[in-house]
């Protein structure tokens, strides 16, 4: 019972509770028991300066007979008052005896006193009067210590329905807990079991609850997703790797079982050589995938400049493109474009689209390699007049091995996109391919880098261009 | 040339020993990191080829560590099937020369290797390269053959050195992406056959002979014929 998380939800409601209704008890007692100890001083107060006043005017015997007046008027029986001598005998009043503590004058005790044979509890104030005598004037206080018992009475009896109330709470938090838990703990069962539909039902009010089945079945959806990719991704290895693995192995076969002359032997084997060398590219860009997914490459993270690197790519590929069917390629990039990122790769992703766009481009076609930063991102694309991709088949292009209807017939792994997004991604940015009416462009949206990034790293030589961009991001 | 290999797969390290035997170079072979150390240590070689993963207690970059705090400078080729860019940067950091992974064509590893004999040679600074009747002016960047004058763009111009540099050697298209563009990754199209053949049409096609040769299964070589 103590291992159940409701349960103790449950109880530290009681405890709030509770600890809440001794708080307002414990208030009412102190304010209530303040406001009677004023009244008290301020009647014994008024009472004793009325006894001074008589005495003043008529002597002790004025005094004595005031009291007596006083004492015979005292309805409530709490007035208290006595006057001794200057050897402290008793002269008048209702008390027996003056009360030992009672010292010095001016000054408010609270004692106990025996008053016609009960004991009682006592307010009293001492006051000298000229010619040795003293005169104490108080209160029985015997009220307080009821309303104290009667608050205490009070505050148990309360206790018992704060209890009371404090365990229903619980018992209902507890089992609306109970619910939502073996809903959710219901639904991972079934999935740990290997069936991943099950969803964890809402109760529709929108509630934290309603949130969290949301977002339970948002990861659920997405670990579906992710389990159905890596399937996606097996069968695609089995289906890409194995056909020309069984190539290689049947060229092999056939040329050590039907080659008659050493040529043809030395043909097979080379032929089953290219077709291994096939496979060993695919394992080697699916693993420059996988490995670029893991972000472990983020350690290699530098600032590049952008510039520079995308006119060197123009420059070894405008020839190709020009071999290729007379395309030209053209190159609209600034001087300069700093971002935060991995040379390396970003060679890669943007050779990818190029190789891409080459293979995929009419004759005499213009393909245009573009980089321009936009707010606060670097937009890379490659744009070319080919067929493009079917609005259909863009959300799938940057899968592994996707191939469109368009690119069966070219050579090519069905890597290439899926390694310019990985990049992409691993940038914190995106891949996005548009329409480019004809053709297709495929644009890297990367965060550029911000203006304190620049400082902080370019601290020894800043480009022009960074500092004049510098205000205008600050505005922002 | 002397040749050390340390390679501790028998069948990849047959096949090198037999394929560098061939090229006409004398090879060494160990099959673990304690004996290779023991043998590069004690030994003058030319080249290294060190595999990257070995048994017995010293790895491939453990060695080349010991070697190269000995002062050893011989040049190291490494061997690894590590294809990570992370790796081969750990590989050159510790001071190897070049870093060729694992599966490799054999004709990639040996012009690999004979390039980097040629680099442990020449190493004083040159201001000419000659081949043949082809000569290159480093200081004015003028290229002249048979005293023809070429005009050559400036990323023509560092393809021919490079092929100059490494005359008479097989010079691959890997090595051409690496050490012309600085580029460490396989283009899908044949971007440098295209660059070599625009390089032809200025250096060969003008001239009776050629001097950049096409090596079937392996890259290019500049010779004069």
């Amino acid at each position: 019972m103590i291992r159940s998380a409701s349960l103790r939800f449950a109880t530290l409601f009681g405890l709030v509770f509770a600890l809440s209704a001794l708080a307002l008890v414990a208030f009412l007692w102190f304010s209530t028991a303040n406001l009677l100890d004023r009244q008290v001083e301020a009647a014994i107060n008024a009472d004793a300066q009325g006894l001074v006043e008589r005495w003043s005017e008529g002597g002790v015997p004025a005094l004595l007979l005031t009291i007596q007046e006083r004492l015979g008027e005292n309805v409530d029986d709490d007035a208290i008052y006595e006057v001794t001598d200057s050897l402290q005998r008793w002269v008048a009043g209702n008390l027996n005896q003056w009360p030992v503590k009672v010292e010095t004058p001016g000054v408010f005790y609270e004692l106990q006193v025996v008053r016609a044979g009960t004991r009682s509890l006592a307010d009293v104030r001492r006051y000298d009067l000229p010619g040795g005598f003293h005169l104490l004037v108080g209160r029985d206080v015997r009220g307080r210590v009821e309303l104290r018992r009667l608050l205490t009475n009070a505050l148990f009896s309360s206790l018992l329905v704060i209890a009371a109330l404090g365990a229903a709470g619980a018992f209902v938090i507890r089992n609306v807990f109970r619910r939502m838990v073996a809903e959710v703990s219901a639904t991972a069962e079934a999935i740990a079991g290997g069936d991943l539909t099950p969803r964890v039902r809402r109760s529709g009010r929108g509630d934290e609850f309603d949130r969290m089945a949301e977002s339970i079945n948002t990861m659920l959806e997405r670990i579906a997703k992710l389990m159905d990719g890596v399937r996606q991704v097996s069968n695609a290895i089995a289906h890409d790797l194995r056909t020309p693995i069984t190539r290689a192995r049947a060229r092999l076969e056939d040329a050590s079982l039907h080659a008659r002359t050493e040529g043809e032997l030395r043909a097979g084997v080379e032929r089953a050589v290219s077709d291994l060398d096939n496979v060993t590219a695919v394992f080697h860009a699916l693993m420059r995938i996988a490995e670029i997914e893991v972000g472990a490459r983020r350690s290699a993270f530098a600032e590049i400049d952008l510039g520079p690197l995308l006119a060197d790519l123009a420059e070894l590929y405008s020839a190709v493109a020009e071999e290729h069917g007379g395309l030209s390629l053209r190159l609209e990039v600034p001087d300069t474009l700093a971002i935060l990122g991995d040379r390396d790769l970003l060679q890669q992703a943007v050779a990818n689209l190029l190789d891409n766009a080459i293979k995929f481009s009419p004759d005499r076609g213009h393909i245009t390699l573009a980089a321009a930063r936009v707010d606060r991102q670097v937009r890379l694309s490659v744009a070319d007049q080919g067929a493009g991709i079917p609005e259909a088949d863009r959300p799938r292009a940057t899968e592994r091995f996707f191939r469109g209807e368009a690119a069966r017939s070219t050579p090519g792994s069905g890597l290439g996109l899926a390694l310019v997004q990985a990049v992409a991604l691993l940038h914190e940015g995106s891949l996005l391919l548009e329409d480019a009416h004809p053709g297709l462009r495929a644009t890297l949206v990367i965060p550029a880098m911000s203006p304190v990034q620049q400082m902080n790293s370019d601290s020894s030589a800043p480009h022009p261009e960074d500092t004049a961009t510098l205000p205008s991001d600050l505005r922002r | 040339m002397r040749i050390l290999l340390v390679e501790d797969d028998p069948t990849v390290a047959q096949f090198v020993v037999k394929g560098l035997r061939e090229a006409g170079h004398v090879v060494e072979h160990s099959d673990n990191g304690r004996d290779g150390l023991f043998m590069a240590a004690s030994e003058a070689f030319d080249t290294i080829i060190l595999d990257r993963m070995l048994p017995g207690g010293i790895d491939g970059i453990r060695l080349l560590e010991t070697l190269r705090s000995q002062n050893n400078a011989t040049p190291v080729l490494l061997l690894s099937a590590l294809a990570q860019v992370d790796e081969r940067v750990a590989g050159l950091k510790a001071g190897g020369d070049d870093y060729l992974t694992k599966p490799f064509a054999f004709s990639e590893l040996l012009a690999r290797v004979e390039a980097l004999t040629r680099r442990g040679k020449s190493d004083g600074p040159q201001t000419k390269l000659l081949v043949g009747d082809l000569e290159m002016d480093l200081l004015s960047r003028g290229v002249r053959r048979a005293g023809q004058k070429i005009d050559l763009q400036p990323r023509e111009f560092r393809l021919l050195e490079y092929l100059m540099r490494h005359a008479g050697q097989v010079v691959t298209r890997t090595m051409l992406l690496e050490g012309v563009w600085d580029y460490h990754f396989d283009p899908q199209t044949n971007v440098i056959d295209v660059h070599v053949s625009r390089l032809r049409q200025k250096i060969d096609k003008p001239f009776p002979s050629s001097l950049i040769h096409t090596i079937r299964n392996a890259g290019y070589m500049l010779r004069p014929e």
